[in-house]
Parts: C-alpha cells; structure tokens; sequence
C-alpha cells in the first residue's frame, strides 16, 4: 500500500468527522460548508450546512427534514472527486437510504460506515462490504448480549400480539422510530388482521417513502378527529415517545409494545414498562459488527458510538489497531427513546 | 420448561397485574402438582441447593460461547444478571428437549456428589437442550432469586383461582418453614388442614403511607397511635416448648437474636407477638440505640458474646396475634391491645421485650407537635392505627398508617457518574455527590434513585458531553449540577472521606436553580450529625 501521507485522511473537529483534503465533513453536528450525510436521523443530518451531499434515495426525507437545503444527490456506487479527494456512498442497510461513504486518496480507502445493520430487511438498500483500510464503525450493540432473532420470527411474534389484542378488544400501539424502524415495522405487518393508522410524524416518512417506491402496507394518519371506535381491531404505529402520552389517551385501553435492539434485555425491557418489547434492531448485533469488520478487510478500526471500549478492545485483542474515536452520534436506538416531538 | 418459561414470559413481559395473574393462575390450575409447588416455592423466596458456584458458570459459559472472561464480565456489567447474561451469549441449543421444571431441579440435585468436571459436562449439556428463555430460568434455579415481579400478593390470588381457597388462608399457609422436600401441592395449597407446623407465623399486615391531612381520618378517638421505629420489624411465635423469630421477609432469623432463646420461659405456648426488634443498651436513657448500633447485628447468622453484650436486642411488641393458641387477628386492635398489656403486666423486667408505648393524643393538631420530636424518641414519625381494625394481611389501605417525619436533606454537587445496570443500563444513574469543605469538594454519599426517567435520561446526555476523566466504569464529570440529597439517617464512619456516612440517601430534586457554590458544607453535615446522629 503505497500511502504515507503526513496528515489522517480524516479526524474530528469541533464540528465532526473532517476530511482536510477534500474540506469536507461527514454528519457534521455544527454547520459547516460542505457536509456529506450517511443518513437522515437527527444525529447525523443536522441543519445550518451551506451545502449538501447524500444519496438520491436520503433526498426527500432530508429535505423534509432538514427544509430548504442546498442538496445534492448521489446515486449508490457512484464517484464524486471533491478537492482531489474521491468519494462514493454505498449501501448501509440501516433505514431506506443510508449509506457508507468510502472516501479514497492516492490509493489509501477510509470508509464512515455512519449507523448500519447486515440483516436485510427488505427496505432499506442491502448492507454492501466495502474493503479499506481504515473503517470508522459504530458499537451502539457492541456486546455479546446482543444477538438478534430472525426478522420473519418477530413478525410472527409482533401479528400475533396484533391477533391477541383484537381479540380483547383493544387497540395495539406499537412504538417505533419514525424513519426507518416505522416503516420496517410497517412491512412486517399483516394487513389482513385489520386497519393500521399512524401517528403524524411517522405518516409524514411513510408518505414520502411509499411514493419513492418502497413496498409499504396502506396506512391511515391519525388526526385530531380520529376516534377509537372508528377502527376496532388497528394497530397504531408511533414515535416510542408518543406511548403514554396524551396523544395516545384517545384510543382508551391499548396495549403497548416496542420494537429496539434494547429489548433483548430483561431489564430494559422492565423498565420502559410496556405491555411487549419486541427484539428488532436497525443496528448491527454483536455477530454482525464482528462480520462487518472482518469483510473490510482493515486493518485498522476506529468506533464511534456505543459500546466503544469494549468493541475496540475486542478488536485490539484480534490484533487489529483499534482505537475510540470521540463523536456526538448516538441518536435513535442508541439512547433508547428519547422522546420525540409529536407532529 | 417450556410452559413454566412461557408463564415466566406471560408474567414478566407486562406491568398489568390482570395480564401477569390470569398467567400465573392458568399455569397454577394446570401443571402437574410438583412443578405447580416448586413454582410457588420458588416464587417465594424458596431455592434449590446452590448446585455450581456462580464463578464456575461465567467461566464455563465464557468458554463455551468462545469469549474470553473480561468480555462476559462487560456483559454481566451491562445485563446486571448473571443467568440472563449466560443465558444471552451461549450459542444457539444443538439439541432442544423439553422436560419439566421438577426434572432439572432433580438434575441439578443430582450434581451435588459429582466432581468438578462431571459438573461442568452436564451443565454444557443442558445449556445445548434448552432455549434461550428457558437456559436462563435453567441459570437462576442454579444463580436463585426468581425476582419476576410475582409479589406474595399475586401469588395468593393466583392460587387463590386455581385452588378457590381464600386468599389470606393461603398467604398463611405460604408462611414457614416448608420446602418442596417438607410438603406437597395437596398439603400447602389443598388439603382442609394445613398441617401442624409449630413455627408459622402469621402473614403480616403492612401500613400505607399518610399522604392525606390526618383531619382526614375522622374522630381521633378511634384511633391509637404509636412510634414508629426504627428497626426491623419482626414476629415472635412461641408454640411447643420452641421460640421462633420471623423477619418481614419471612425469613427465620432466630439464630441472630439468640436474646429471644427464653421467650418459652415466660411465654405461654400458643401466643405469637407482632413488634420490632431495637437494640436497647440501655445508654440511652428510655430508648432504643440508634439504627447504627442495630446494623451490626443485621446479616450475621450468629452474633459474637461481645456483640451481645454491647448491642444487645428487645422486642418492642405493639400487637398479639396468637394468644392461648387462639388466633386473635380478627378481634378489634382495642381488644388485642387490652390482652397484649395484661400480659406485660406479668413479665419479668428482664425479659428481652418492652411494651411499645402509645403515644396519647386528644386532637390531631396535638399530635402532629409530637410527630416533630419523634427523632428525640429515635423513631422516624407515627404509626396510627383504628382501634376497631383486625389486623390485615399484606399492605392494606384504610387502617394503618404510617405517618414518617419528612426527610432530612442537603443540597450536593455531582462530580461522578456510573452507568446501571440491568433495567438502567444505558443510562448513567449512579452517582457520587460531594459538599463543600472550604474550597474542595468533598464527596459524602452515593444515590441512584430519585430522578424521573426523562431526567436520567437528560442527565445521561449531559454526562456524554461533560466527562473531564475516565476511571474504567466511573466517569468524573464536571461539577456543575446541584441535587437535593434526602436522607433518613446519619452515622460517623470513619471508612468514608467525609467521616460520615448516610441512610437511604436518594435525590430528591434537581436543583437547576442553584449554583454550585450555594451547595452544603461539610460542617452543615457535622451539624446534622450533632443533633440526629
């Protein structure tokens, strides 16, 4: 490998992960000039950015998100030199959209993997390995205690917990994030048992995904006349911040569950006090962090949010370099629900 | 397993009591007899013989899931249980079997006589039969407490359902000292005599917490009232020539207070007497030591003569359950109260109990004067208590209650943070406060409870982004946030930085409003300790 340039191809900077060269960011959480967006959550794509890059697939939820930017799209796989910095977006399989960002000078390959899970979940664009030298991973479930079940084996189990509350009567409200874990959530669903309705901000993503084409179920947005009654037997998708709150009193008696990595754990699970917690996580499990590391080929592995020191003395323990690199990341499943704005 | 693991699943996996007792009630009605006892044995605080030492099964796992030791421990950190935790990271069984719950507590008995490598080959071996749920109901008849949100209450009503016995008969027969090798389903549950067992206490009736004005509660003479002390709260049963002492926990805890071994001989057998054990040095000029001096007691199996002489224990008796062997509960607390004083009357000064004083009022606003001077007493408030009331089974609202004296507190600065475990393991809520001692901070106590959920929460963030210094788990963080600190004692110790160490200290507020440098000193803790210590 013939690269010894004085200078890391990226560090962090008071406005994140910072590519000299190219004078470019990636997810930079202070404004900047040029920033490149891995995804759309609210942790990664933040406003105040002069300029814009991000798949054509991120583009209209960014631009929902984020409002009246100047954004430019990228297709997966495709090339962009920027300062003589070479720079492409492939596939993350972490929400519809997401992507790794490979960034190349003079033959040396870093890749941002940004949030990203292995599994295919039949929306978001397939995990794609990316070889390099130098691979920034997240650790959000980087212990061994997190190993996920089969996707089809939680839908069984999520339909029939659907099943079991129509049978009582009741309204099921299952708590997701609205970008990404909603709109999987939605796919897994069977439409067969009855109407399914979605609170304002997970509709507002539904929408824009289902009109680029993303196979999703028909849905029915709440609105502030939306009666219970009206729908005996639905399943209600929401923010996990709107279960328990007063926007979910006018279903009357429901049944509440959950959907995150961090319900494989007894006692999270306990504490959030929900009627189900269902194992379904849009980040990597433990295997799969390991498995992704492996299939880049580094030798060299920075960890960003998460279990940091743990994952990165386990690689270290592999004989890989391996160090933690500090970063503001940390948004959906990583804090466990933060509440979010209902709209 | 695999149906007590879905009952387990059924129960665990809700907050609403009607979801966890429909479950509970259903397994209860339909397994066979010796798993439906070990289930309710196990319940209630009953385990099998500890077959493999805890160590040994984090090892073996470890090994067997192909991780080295220090990542498991991550785990168990983060898990904040070990069956669980062993549970999560074996690998997936080769070769599942469903056999019964009595039948791997009977293989893990079978384990005692085996040497070290038996034991382990046939553990492997039921970790690779078992599911993920059931391995780690497998990991806790071995690690024992079954803590699955099944309070003895639950427990009642769901045998309750599937016996249609009463309730409160049930929770007395669950009282004692049976185990699944003394008894069987017909006897505990079923049969019309539940057995002569000598040392059955009395299930016992708890008080609510005053949150109304005692206005509330009506004419004050239908009420008694008493201190309420500080101490563990325990029953005294003599029947056959035998004392026995019960803990609230229902725990046998004669062994601890030997200082009772003499109750026979001035007891009657048939009388079984309801109070709390203090200790009484008789320093104290008329009353009970401090908590302090009772700690020394609490957790030993046998107490040291020197112990008994410096720390020795009464019981300080407020109800009589039993008397002659005629159950009393159902009488007026007036009536028992008359009988409990006659039978004072006769005991010998030095018997190792005291009559627990009432405390004689005529209007409520008298009584709350009193309540203000129950630290004097060493007592934390009041009990009252309707003259007219049986005496209950479990927490019971409407009778007793107890009406605490308002904590003590002290405004604190964070300088430490900790992440939880098991339910709060994501979040940082262990934290060490500190006060001010001229111009260092001076940590004093730790508290991990207190704070709202969307506080922790908040709190967490903050701690991500202002972490000065790492010490492996224990995060130093910059002191900016101010905390009430409540508090129900406090004691020199001579172990802690501060010299002093407190009781049940939790956060009681977040203090946003104050600046760090209006936090507490040092010497307003010495001050405190002066006048309560």
């Amino acid at each position: 490998m013939g690269h010894s340039y004085k200078t890391p191809l990226l560090t962090v900077s008071d406005a994140g992960l910072y590519c000299a060269d190219g004078d470019f960011h990636v997810d930079p959480w202070q404004p900047v000039d040029r920033a490149l967006i891995t995804h759309a959550h609210a942790d990664h794509a933040r406003q105040g950015s002069a300029h814009y890059l991000a798949t054509d697939a991120a583009g209209p939820v960014l631009r929902h998100r984020l409002g009246d930017i100047t954004l430019e799209g990228i297709a997966y796989g495709a090339s962009r030199a920027i300062n003589g910095v070479t720079v492409s977006f492939l596939p993350a399989g972490h929400v519809p959209g997401s992507a790794q960002i490979r960034i190349e000078r003079g033959g040396e390959v870093w890749v941002v993997s940004g949030d990203y899970k292995l599994a295919p979940d039949g929306l978001s664009e397939p995990f794609e390995p990316v070889a390099c030298h130098t691979f920034i991973t997240e650790s959000t479930f980087g212990l061994p205690v997190f190993r996920w079940p089969d996707q089809a084996e939680v839908a069984r189990d999520i339909n029939a917990w659907w099943r079991d509350t129509r049978e009582a009567g009741m309204i099921a409200m299952l708590g997701a994030y609205s970008l990404g874990k909603a709109q999987r959530v939605l796919s897994m669903l069977d439409p067969a048992i009855g109407p399914i309705l979605t609170h304002g901000a997970v509709g507002a993503i539904t929408d824009i995904l289902r009109a680029q084409g993303y196979p999703l179920p028909d849905t029915i947005p709440v609105t502030p006349d939306t009666k219970a009654a009206d729908y005996p037997g639905a399943l209600v998708v929401a923010p996990p911040g709107a279960l328990g709150s007063t926007w979910a009193r006018r279903f009357g008696k429901i049944s509440t569950a959950t959907a995150s990595g961090w319900m494989r754990l007894r006692g999270v699970r306990r504490r959030r006090g929900l009627d189900r917690g269902f194992v379904l996580s849009d980040h990597a499990d433990w295997d799969a962090l390991n498995r992704a590391v492996a299939e880049t080929g580094a030798s060299r592995v920075m960890v960003t949010h998460g279990y940091t020191d743990v994952f990165s003395r386990h690689l270290a323990a592999q004989g890989l370099q391996a160090e933690v690199l500090g970063t503001q990341y940390g948004g959906d499943e990583a804090e466990d629900g933060p509440p979010e704005a209902a709209a | 397993m695999k149906r007590f693991a879905e009952m387990v699943r059924g129960v665990d996996q809700t907050t609403r009591t009607t979801v966890k007792l429909d479950a509970l009630a259903a397994y209860l009605s339909e397994a066979p007899d010796q798993d439906r006892l070990w289930t309710v044995a196990l319940f209630t605080g009953r385990r099998p013989r500890r077959a493999v030492p805890a160590a040994r099964l984090r090892e073996w796992a470890a090994e067997r899931a192909g991780l080295p030791l220090w990542l498991v421990e991550e785990s168990y950190a983060v898990a904040g249980d070990l069956a669980e935790t062993v549970a999560l990271i074996l690998p997936p069984p080769g070769a599942p079997e469903d056999r019964s719950l009595t039948d791997w507590i009977g293989f893990l008995a079978d384990l005692a006589p085996l040497d070290e490598l038996a034991k382990r080959k046939a553990i492997e071996s039921a970790w690779d039969r078992l599911d993920t749920d059931e391995r780690f109901l497998f990991n806790k008849l071995i690690t024992g407490g079954f803590r699955i949100g099944v309070s003895q209450k639950l427990m009642t009503r769901a045998m309750a359902r599937a016996t249609g016995r009463d309730d409160s008969d049930l929770a007395h027969r669950l009282m004692g000292d049976w185990t699944p090798e003394t008894t069987t389903w017909h006897r505990l549950a079923e049969a019309d005599d539940a057995g002569d067992d000598a040392s059955r206490p009395y299930p016992f009736y708890l008080a609510y917490p005053l949150e109304q004005p005692p206005e509330d509660l009506g004419d004050p003479a239908d009420w008694q009232a008493e201190w309420k002390w500080d101490g563990i709260r325990g029953q005294l049963v003599v029947r056959d020539g035998q004392h026995f002492t019960w803990s609230r926990g229902g725990e046998l805890v004669s062994p601890a207070f030997p200082e009772f071994a003499r109750a026979p001989d001035f007891l009657p057998d048939g009388t079984v007497l309801d109070g709390e054990i203090l200790v009484w040095s008789g320093d104290t000029a008329g009353h009970p030591d401090s908590f302090n001096a009772l700690q020394k007691r609490i957790g030993r199996k046998t107490v040291p003569k020197t112990l008994l002489n410096s720390a020795p224990v009464v019981l300080y008796a407020y109800d009589l359950l039993e008397w002659q062997g005629q159950d009393l509960r159902s009488q007026p607390l007036a009536d028992r109260r008359a009988q409990l004083e006659d039978l004072f009357a006769s005991l010998p000064l030095d018997a190792p109990l005291r009559l627990a004083p009432t405390v004689r009022f005529t209007d409520w606003s008298e009584l709350a004067e009193r309540r203000i001077t129950a630290r004097e007493e060493r007592a934390e408030g009041l009990m009252l208590k309707r003259l007219s009331s049986p005496y209950q089974v479990g927490r019971k609202k409407g009778d007793w209650w107890k009406w605490k004296l308002d904590p003590l507190t002290v405004d604190a600065v964070m300088i430490y943070a900790q992440s939880g475990s098991g339910r709060r393991a994501n979040l940082f809520t262990d934290f060490t406060f500190a006060v001010w001692n001229g111009n260092d901070l001076v940590p004093f106590t730790k508290a991990y409870s207190g704070l709202s959920d969307a506080e922790f929460r908040q709190i967490t963030n903050w701690v991500r982004r202002n972490t000065r210094q790492k010490f492996g788990p224990v995060r130093q963080v910059t002191p900016e946030h101010v905390f009430e600190i409540a508090f129900e004692g406090i004691h020199e110790s001579p172990r802690h930085k501060s010299g002093l160490a407190l009781r049940f200290p939790r956060m009681a507020r977040w203090r946003h409003d104050k600046p760090v440098q209006e936090a507490n000193t040092l010497d307003d803790l010495r001050a405190i300790l002066a006048q309560y210590g």
